[in-house]
């Protein structure tokens, strides 16, 4: 009973046994030498940094109050983004659907084809549309072609690899059924693979859709067609007001296309 | 009980998926009108396009084999890209948590409610690469408008999935921090925290690894990292560095998703 | 008739499931194979359309082997033989109707399959077999909005569309209630006699086996240990059969099954 005693006085709580502290311990040291490092090694003017709350501010005087005299032309170029993702987000599903069945463990033909698929899922997902964007404009010239390549390279990956998982997680037994009636490979894929994935494929491509619209926005930063054309024009000479009525025209196609994208969500599930 | 002859001639036709005809074809005709509009309006240079093929196979023997020759300017430029990455992703998550609890409807007041969302939504609706230009024409180029651009960036998603998961925790534990008389900040710290606590350390891992793959890409328009030595690569036709620097920007994203995905299934 | 000789079973290097089976199935016969779960009985069945690749013996339906056939030949050899399922294996987003018509796709074309386009005679023999279970009203319904035994029913017509030699029915009222499980015994033992169809019954309800077949085949670790009508089904075979087992409902070959199956879409 005493023995208890005693040891019930010497008892000391902590959150963390010792292990778990030593990780924490290294965790924050580490983050901290890297803070240090960053900050020291990392190629900022201080004094820019102090003044850059007022920079800021005087950009936004600058652009105050919006310019509307370009509105049909930037309507124009709002079209052309929108003409760019949607027909990109069109012409992806046919290259992407074939990759995704290939990338797929339980359709892909054998092994080569299961890591052709992967090669070419990963590839496309590793550089960004934009990227992608520098490269075709560097081939096929500054324009929308260049413009829809860079979407549907990018979005290839996308769609293809969340549609490979779509197959991968169907429920295998309708397969089993169909095989039992003697139908061929192709024929068990039609009915008893596609009705299962049709509900994901919708929801992917409408999701693509619409983050395909964000990135539209910004590929004429790099000469790919769309509103950034004339976002980048506007900038270079300075046109602040009309930056401004072209940022919030970007916020409005954003807007009515989450919009657009929600309502189809609900119509297609 | 059962009429075993076969009466033949019953008609089946598989049900159309949408079952109003006039609707059916009408968004049939829709969508030909609309290909046939974009396609007739969006200006293809065919000249320039049917230039590409020759053009294409001029860049790709150029870009071969990839050339890894200056490799202090790719080690500066992946430098610069991490360490605009990590100190926005540092700034960003520590500024997402006040923003995230002003954003969640359950322990924030109304107007503070609003002005958090306020917030979330303004830092989400542009693309990083349209604030960085503005950024880079704010404060100049270089990494400073890097470390803006990303930070913002980072908000936007971290304070928006953190004030999510707030909405969502278990109000029982807030109560019991209540009734032992815990002040708001107090049962922030013991009863709101500790439930997303985990959610939140994955969350940083996942947008390290993002802001990585965009501090590639708002270097493209004067944002410091690898992004502009990129540009610059491509600008002077050096298809053979320009290669070498994609290769390792694929490179470098396959190991940071590794990794981040590694310490996220550790973590939770 | 169906003669299955020194069939033998075994995955990976594990104990075989099946040692060495002999059963000799002919006419119009209802059989039904009771046992333990783990017994065999479901790899048994598979056997016999191959969604299970036997390790040795021999298979065969009408004089034909079916051990050993490939390709095509394999896929015709599968349309002659019929397919229920425990859990019906539906597909659920497509209609009554095109779950009926697959039964049909081992000999339609690639095109009328994906079309839909199906020979007429399928259609009348659909709607003929419908009208004989009671479903032919359901039939452009979606099958997942159909009740437990109307799924089953859909599934049986699936497989008689097959235009089968045999039906074989794994565990067919497992996923059932208990009145809906003696409407589908019913139903497959009155559709044998109508159709003169052999068919392989495997079942977990002894009484329901006794009320509805004709001969009983009782297994136990891979190997038959009885075999006869059912009122020689007494006690002493029921305690041969299930004797010292704890826990009849757990599916123990189940997994490795699963993996078979996806080998052979892939």
């Amino acid at each position: 009973m005493v023995d208890h005693a005693a040891k019930l006085t010497e008892r000391v709580w902590s959150r963390y046994d010792a292990r778990e502290q030593w990780i924490r311990y290294a965790v924050y040291l580490a983050t901290v030498v890297l803070v240090v490092w960053t900050v020291r090694d990392i190629d900022i003017f201080w004094p820019w940094v102090w003044d850059a709350p007022n920079q800021i501010q005087n950009l936004g005087a600058r652009m105050w109050p919006p310019e509307f005299s370009a509105w049909s032309a930037i309507l124009n170029a709002m079209l052309e983004t929108v003409h760019i993702a949607t027909l990109a987000t069109l012409l992806t599903v046919f290259i992407a659907l074939p990759v995704s069945y290939i990338a797929a463990q339980n359709t892909t033909p054998n092994r080569i084809t299961l890591w052709l698929g992967r090669l070419i899922l990963v590839s496309s997902r590793s550089v960004n549309t934009i990227i992608w964007a520098l490269l075709f404009v560097a081939i096929f010239g500054p324009g929308v072609l260049a413009g829809i390549l860079a979407v549907m390279f990018r979005s290839i990956g996308f769609i293809g690899k969340l549609m490979g998982e779509a197959i991968e997680e169907i429920d295998r037994r309708p397969v089993e059924a169909m095989l039992a009636t003697g139908a061929g490979k192709m024929k068990v894929v039609m009915y008893a693979v596609v009705p299962q994935v049709m509900p994901a494929f919708f929801a992917i491509v409408i999701l693509r859709w619409d983050i395909n619209i964000r990135e539209s926005t910004v590929l004429g930063l790099v000469g790919a067609g769309g509103i950034g054309v004339l976002l980048q024009g506007s900038i270079d000479t300075f046109a602040w007001q009309t930056v401004a009525t072209i940022l919030l025209a970007i916020i409005v196609l954003v807007i009515i296309g989450e919009a657009i994208t929600s309502a189809l969500r609900k119509k297609v599930i | 009980m059962t009429d075993t002859r076969i009466t033949p001639g019953r008609v089946w036709k598989k049900q159309p998926f949408i079952a109003n005809p006039w609707l059916r074809y009408g968004l049939l005709l829709l969508t030909l009108t609309y290909l046939y509009w974009a396609f007739s309006t969006l200006p293809f240079n065919w000249e320039r396009i049917a230039d590409g093929l020759p053009r294409a196979a001029r860049i790709f023997g150029g870009a071969f084999p990839p050339s890894f020759e200056r490799a202090g300017l790719l080690w500066t430029g992946f430098k610069e890209s991490f360490q605009i990455a990590f100190l926005a992703t540092l700034l960003g998550v520590m500024l997402s948590v006040p923003i995230a609890v002003m954003a969640a409807g359950n322990i924030a007041p109304k107007p503070i409610y609003l002005l958090g969302r306020a917030i979330i939504i303004i830092s989400r609706s542009f693309h990083p690469v349209i604030v960085a230009i503005l950024f880079v024409a704010a404060v100049g180029f270089g990494p400073l408008a890097g470390v803006l651009t990303l930070t913002l960036y980072s908000i936007g998603f971290v304070a928006k999935l953190l004030a999510e998961e707030i909405e969502e925790i278990d109000w029982g534990q807030v109560e019991a921090m209540r009734s032992v008389g815990a002040g708001y900040m107090k049962t922030l710290i013991y009863g709101v925290f500790p439930q997303v606590m985990p959610r939140q350390i994955g969350l940083s891992m996942y947008q390290l690894d993002s802001n990585l793959r965009a501090s590639a890409v708002v270097g493209i328009v004067g944002a410091g990292g690898i992004g502009g030595t990129l540009m610059n690569a491509f600008g002077r036709y050096d298809y053979d560095f320009a290669f070498a620097i994609l290769l390792l920007i694929i490179g470098v994203i396959l190991l940071s998703e590794g990794i981040s995905g590694w310490v996220r299934k550790k973590i939770w | 008739m169906l003669e299955i000789s020194n069939l033998v079973k075994r995955y990976g290097h594990n104990d075989p499931v099946l040692k060495g089976l002999d059963l000799t199935v002919d006419g119009s016969s209802v059989v039904s194979i009771v046992g333990a779960s783990g017994a065999g009985k479901s790899t048994m069945l598979r056997c016999i359309n191959r969604l299970v690749e036997p390790t040795s013996g021999s298979i065969r339906l009408n004089g034909h082997e079916l051990v050993n056939l490939r390709g095509g030949e394999l896929r015709r050899a599968r349309r002659k033989i019929g397919m229920v399922f425990q859990g019906f294996n539906l597909i659920d987003r497509l209609s009554v109707m095109e779950n009926v018509l697959a039964g049909r796709l081992g000999y339609v074309s690639f095109y009328q399959a994906v079309t839909r386009r199906f020979p007429q005679t399928d259609i009348d023999r659909a709607f003929h077999l419908m009208d004989r279970v009671g479903i032919s009203h359901y039939a452009n319904k979606r099958a997942d909005q159909l009740s437990g035994g109307e799924r089953q029913r859909v599934a049986v017509v699936r497989a008689l569309m097959q235009e089968p030699e045999i039906l074989l029915a794994d565990e067919p009222t497992a996923s059932l209630d208990p009145k809906t499980s003696q409407q589908i015994m019913g139903l497959l033992q009155s559709l044998a006699s109508e159709m003169s169809l052999p068919v392989l019954i495997n079942i977990h309800n002894v009484t329901q086996a006794r009320m509805y077949t004709d001969r009983i085949v009782g297994m136990r670790h891979g190997q038959m240990i009885f075999d006869g009508a059912p009122k020689d089904f007494n006690q002493d075979a029921l305690d041969a059969i299930y004797g010292g087992i704890e826990s009849p409902e757990e599916e123990g070959a189940d997994s490795d099954e699963g993996h078979e199956a996806r080998e052979a879409v892939a």
